[in-house]
């Protein structure tokens, strides 16, 4: 069936690559936000705008990019998944011997494919506007982005499968999701969190994929950082189990 | 589009046929399959079989259980209980097994908006060992120029005929076609009333449900009745008509005097009815409408305008349900 695999994710991304919007937000809006921010914050003149002398960026652009990124990608996912549905795509692909595993597997692959497109953009753009900015273990990073973007995805299914129908998509979606991007240690640091809600954050992906980002900017070692890894592995095998189980075809 | 037959199969090794399946075994049995949604039972006891080659279909009213119970010969749908086995297999646990040997067209089921006619029919095409010719499947259905098209600028006739290509792509051994024909224009519809039969005529098997009487009267060898989740008959067409709708009508015009008297002893006759110069008679038996013939002859009754009037399965189920099937 492998076959069927690729030809679906193919299918897909060109389907995909119609929507003009979709491909904007998910390769333009990133690279925009990353270029502004990264000028606003090295102290460079942005469209007339200029931070005071002796500021200091409040947080990492690159890793707040990239984590814009793979929301995206998983808001993306929670639309499409509900919209398919709903118009009983997911049905009809089902009625056919594509596995289901395969049918979810090819939406995963186009979601990690354009992950790579955005952040390849971003790198793309930032070696030319942003000197100095990259010069980091870049592979490592991506690796990290990719990785991250995978586990929160596996959320992503569970949550196309509660929200009731297509309309509510983006909204319950987002719902769930922002308020992780806001605790996740992106914007000031975990510790500045009550104990509860620590333990809380560190239950949420988000969370660990921050953590893995940041950590891997810094020149850290992956064995090194094994708790993020962890952190994301045990979700994204939690979440695909749970949405083997809950998620709805039709 | 012209009359068509199905193309044939290129690319050899299609599924082969399971020997213990002889030509007379069901390819698909179904007793007692019962499925409810919440306090509400839309199928209901429901037990029928489908024989190899032939053309079955199942009608009934809006909600009587109809997809439903095509769907859970499919395997799309969960039975509560009863007992289904399509081509040998269990469609709940053998379910992958079984998608590759039937082809489907669900109900209501569209496929993404920004999907390429050609696309998505050569994804199909790559889910199969074995496919038909797709361009001339699509020539058939009079798609060529669409190829190119996404699917949502399709017309619903259109859709409609893209899903029928689909599901018929693998020449599978059984079609489930759920509402075959509606939104089609005539020309269409013949033109698909002709593919299905051509599939019958390869010895496939069609499993189909339609609203259309005169499409179940025309397409199907054997058609089951179902109202509020249960059979309440199945038969041939001809069949259940001679056996719910016995009666058939000879309405002739005349000004003969005396044809009262004329056909008063006709065998058979049950009504008679003149209005004016036109006669109206009802009757049954093989043997009523040359009755009817015989008098008009021997009385020397001169006839301007005659017409015999045949029920159909649409007066089956009317007489059966007690409304006609678009209420
Ligand atoms: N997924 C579902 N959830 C709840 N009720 C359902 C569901 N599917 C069908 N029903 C109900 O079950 C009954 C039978 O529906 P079904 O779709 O099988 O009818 P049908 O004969 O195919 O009708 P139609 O001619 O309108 O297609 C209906 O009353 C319908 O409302
Ligand atoms: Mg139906």
């Amino acid at each position: 069936m492998l076959k069927g695999f690729w030809k679906l994710t193919w299918v897909e991304v060109k389907i995909f690559v119609r929507e003009p919007m979709g491909v904007i937000g998910t390769l333009a809006i990133p690279v925009v936000l990353f270029i502004v921010l990264g000028k606003l914050f090295q102290s460079d003149a942005v469209l007339g705008v200029q931070m005071p002398a002796g500021f200091t960026a409040p947080f990492n652009v690159a890793v707040f990019a990239s984590v814009f990124i793979a929301v995206g990608a998983v808001l993306s996912l929670v639309a499409i998944m509900s919209i398919y549905r709903e118009g009983g795509i997911l049905k009809r692909l089902r009625a056919t011997p594509l596995s289901p595993l395969t049918i979810l597997g090819s939406h995963v692959a186009v979601k990690l494919l354009f992950t790579a497109l955005g952040l390849a953009a971003l790198v793309l753009a930032g070696k030319r506007l942003l000197p100095g900015l990259l010069d980091v273990p870049l592979l490592s990073f991506s690796v990290a982005v990719l990785f991250s973007t995978l586990s929160i995805l596996s959320v992503g299914f569970v949550i196309a499968s509660l929200v009731p129908t297509a309309r509510f998509a983006q909204p319950v979606g987002s719902a769930i999701i922002y308020p992780m991007v806001a605790i996740s240690g992106l914007f000031f640091p975990l510790a500045a969190l009550s104990d509860g809600m620590q333990l809380f954050a560190n239950l949420l992906p988000v969370t660990h994929a921050v953590g893995l980002m940041d950590g891997v900017w810094a020149g850290g070692d992956w064995l090194a950082l094994w708790p993020h890894v962890l952190g994301l592995l045990v979700v994204f095998a939690v979440f695909s189990a749970l949405s083997a189980k809950v998620f709805r075809w039709e | 589009m012209e009359p068509v037959h199905p193309p044939a199969i290129h690319r050899n090794s299609m599924v082969s046929v399971d020997p213990k399946q002889s030509a007379a075994s069901p390819v698909i049995e179904v007793v007692g399959l019962q499925k409810s949604y919440g306090s509400l039972t839309a199928v209901d006891g429901v037990s029928f079989e489908v024989q190899r080659g032939e053309i079955f279909g199942l009608i009934g009213p809006n909600g009587a259980g109809k997809t439903t119970t095509m769907e859970c010969v499919e395997g799309h749908r969960r039975p509560d209980s009863g007992k289904i086995r399509v081509l040998g297999l269990d469609p709940v646990r053998q379910g992958r097994e079984l998608q590759k040997r039937i082809g489907v067209q669900h109900q209501d089921a569209q496929l993404q908006k920004r999907i390429k006619v050609w696309e998505a029919v050569d994804l199909w095409a790559s889910l199969y060992e074995a496919v038909m010719d797709t361009d001339l499947l699509l020539e058939q259905l009079g798609l060529t120029e669409k190829r190119n098209a996404w699917f949502m600028t399709l017309s619903g006739g259109q859709k409609q005929r893209l899903f029928i290509a689909l599901a018929l792509i693998h020449d599978p051994e059984i079609v489930f076609l759920d509402e075959l024909t509606t939104g089609l224009d005539p020309q269409a519809r013949r033109a698909i009333w002709s593919l299905v039969t051509g599939i019958r005529d390869r010895g496939k098997t069609v499993f189909l449900t339609t609203h259309l009487m005169e499409e179940a009267e025309r397409l199907c060898d054997r058609v089951a009745i179902i109202e509020h989740g249960k059979l309440i008959e199945m038969d041939a067409p001809a069949a259940l008509v001679t056996k719910h709708c016995p009666q058939r009508g000879v309405v002739f015009s005349s000004d003969t005097a005396g044809v009262r008297e004329a056909v008063e002893g006709i065998e058979g006759l049950t009504e008679l009815s003149a209005e004016g110069e036109v006669y109206t008679l009802l009757g049954t038996g093989d043997n009523f409408v040359s009755g009817v013939l015989d008098a008009i002859s021997q009385n020397q009754i001169r006839v301007r305008d005659f017409r015999t009037e045949m029920p159909t399965l649409e007066d089956v189920f009317l007489k059966l349900t007690g409304h006609a099937i678009r209420d």
